[in-house]
């Protein structure tokens, strides 16, 4: 009983400050189709920079993680790759797998960046979906048909960020979500393993 | 249900995945990386652009069946222009216009007569498929009009072609399959991941917008309750 009534009060503290840290922001921060494109297009900006730069991949790969960094909600993007196990990860846990998550995602997807050289990214439009905004953005790269990539921006972090890039119908996040569910898995589990794992991988 | 995809043959189905692997690695990246590599670029381009445009009368023949007059318009053009100024279909001058394909297949086909998807498919050599997409295959197989309007040496140009196809693709963009097949901790459950997720884009069925990992913060979209019960950080704590 008095396990119960703990985490009981625990519960509803944590809920009491999640409440205040969420509803303030979502006050002041009305996100709009336009903010959702300039962010988008800061984004998209930066990054045909990166690509056209003509810079070694190492450089590539760390300018991603810079933009990564700033213009993605790399902690929600962690927290829901981690999925439900992310309730049983203490706070360090969830703030050592959220830096290392970070460098595994630009490494993954840095390195691939060459792919993208001489290609241009252009913002289509932007559409509200649920509590966010669908960013559409066409990749016209040399000889190949041009393909879709949307961004998914949302201001519920207090700031305009997305927490999602979907590559023909390929989400990231979704994507992450079955990759680190199965390290998780080749760990049986174990949190601390699974970061070191991911330090290691990408 | 793993990921939303329905898998009730995943022991067989994995089974096959590792046979698929074995014969990329001992065959298909090799062969494909030796391609690109001996041949030179533009010929491998021309060689893709042709079994491409081959391809072409069967999509339209999709387009029609599911009633996208556009489609069918747009691939019957890139098929004529291609095939008359591009050289049978070898240069790709529609492309530079902005006349791009329309890619469909039957499975799609099926998808938009209301078949149900199936169950997820593992296909020896030809990787991740749904039973509705592997069906689909078949059918796209014999309803090629090509495959009846050629005659006999030539038709099978077009296998040749698509065949060398496949294999400039594993060459030339194969860091994204090495990635998958030879990088990911389970590469059964991420190539299932990444093909389910781009087949029901191509579908039309993924429109219906994406989970939102805000509406609780600690992702209770794929909460499993075993897991919740089992592991409840406070619990822990207090049992310390």
């Amino acid at each position: 009983m008095s396990k119960f009534s703990r985490r009981m009060f625990a519960q509803t503290a944590f809920a009491a400050l999640g409440m205040t840290a969420f509803a303030a922001p979502q006050a002041a921060w009305a996100l709009n189709d336009a903010q959702a494109k300039a962010l988008v297009d800061k984004t998209v900006a930066e990054i045909n920079r990166v690509i056209s730069s003509g810079q070694s991949l190492g450089r590539m790969i760390s300018d991603f993680e810079r933009i990564f960094t700033r213009y993605a909600d790399v902690n929600i993007i962690a927290r829901s790759t981690l999925g439900p196990d992310s309730r049983r990860a203490s706070a360090s846990q969830m703030r050592a797998f959220t830096t290392a998550f970070r460098g595994y995602v630009a490494r993954k997807y840095g390195k691939r960046f060459n792919e993208f050289v001489g290609g241009v990214i252009t913002v289509q439009g932007v559409r509200k979906v649920k509590s966010y905004h669908e960013v559409v953005t066409m990749v016209k790269l040399k000889g190949e048909a041009p393909f879709d990539v949307k961004f998914l921006v949302s201001d519920k972090s207090g700031k305009d960020l997305f927490f999602d890039m979907i590559i023909e119908g390929i989400s990231l996040r979704l994507t992450e979500r079955t990759e680190i569910g199965s390290m998780l898995d080749r760990r049986r589990g174990d949190i601390d393993g699974l970061i070191e794992d991911l330090k290691k991988s990408g | 249900m793993s990921d939303g995809v329905w898998d009730p043959d995943e022991a067989a189905n994995r089974r096959v995945h590792a046979f698929n692997k074995k014969l990329d690695r001992a065959v298909l990246a090799p062969a494909g990386k030796g391609y690109v590599t001996i041949v030179p670029a533009p010929v491998v381009h021309g060689v893709s652009n042709f079994s491409d445009n081959l391809s072409l009368p069967g999509t339209v023949v999709n387009n029609l069946l599911q009633l996208d007059l556009g489609g069918a318009l747009t691939n019957t053009a890139r098929f004529a222009f291609n095939t008359v100024v591009g050289v049978g279909g070898v240069f790709d001058p529609a492309g530079l216009i902005g006349l791009h394909e329309k890619d469909t297949d039957f499975g799609q086909t099926l998808a938009v007569w209301g078949a149900p998807e199936g169950s997820y498919l593992e296909l020896p050599v030809l990787g991740p498929s749904t039973q509705r997409a592997a069906t689909g295959k078949v059918v796209d197989l014999v309803t090629n009009p090509l495959s009846y309007a050629l005659p006999d040496p030539e038709k099978y140009y077009g296998t040749g072609a698509s065949v060398l196809s496949k294999l400039g693709d594993r060459g030339n963009y194969g860091d994204a399959l090495d990635d998958l097949y030879y990088n990911s901790a389970d590469s059964y459950a991420a190539a299932r991941s990444v093909y389910m997720q781009n087949r029901r884009f191509n579908v039309g069925a993924a429109d219906g917008g994406y989970d939102d990992p805000y509406a609780d913060p600690y992702g209770s979209s794929d909460n499993d309750p075993y897991i919740a019960d089992q592991l409840d950080p406070y619990e822990a704590l207090s049992n310390e």
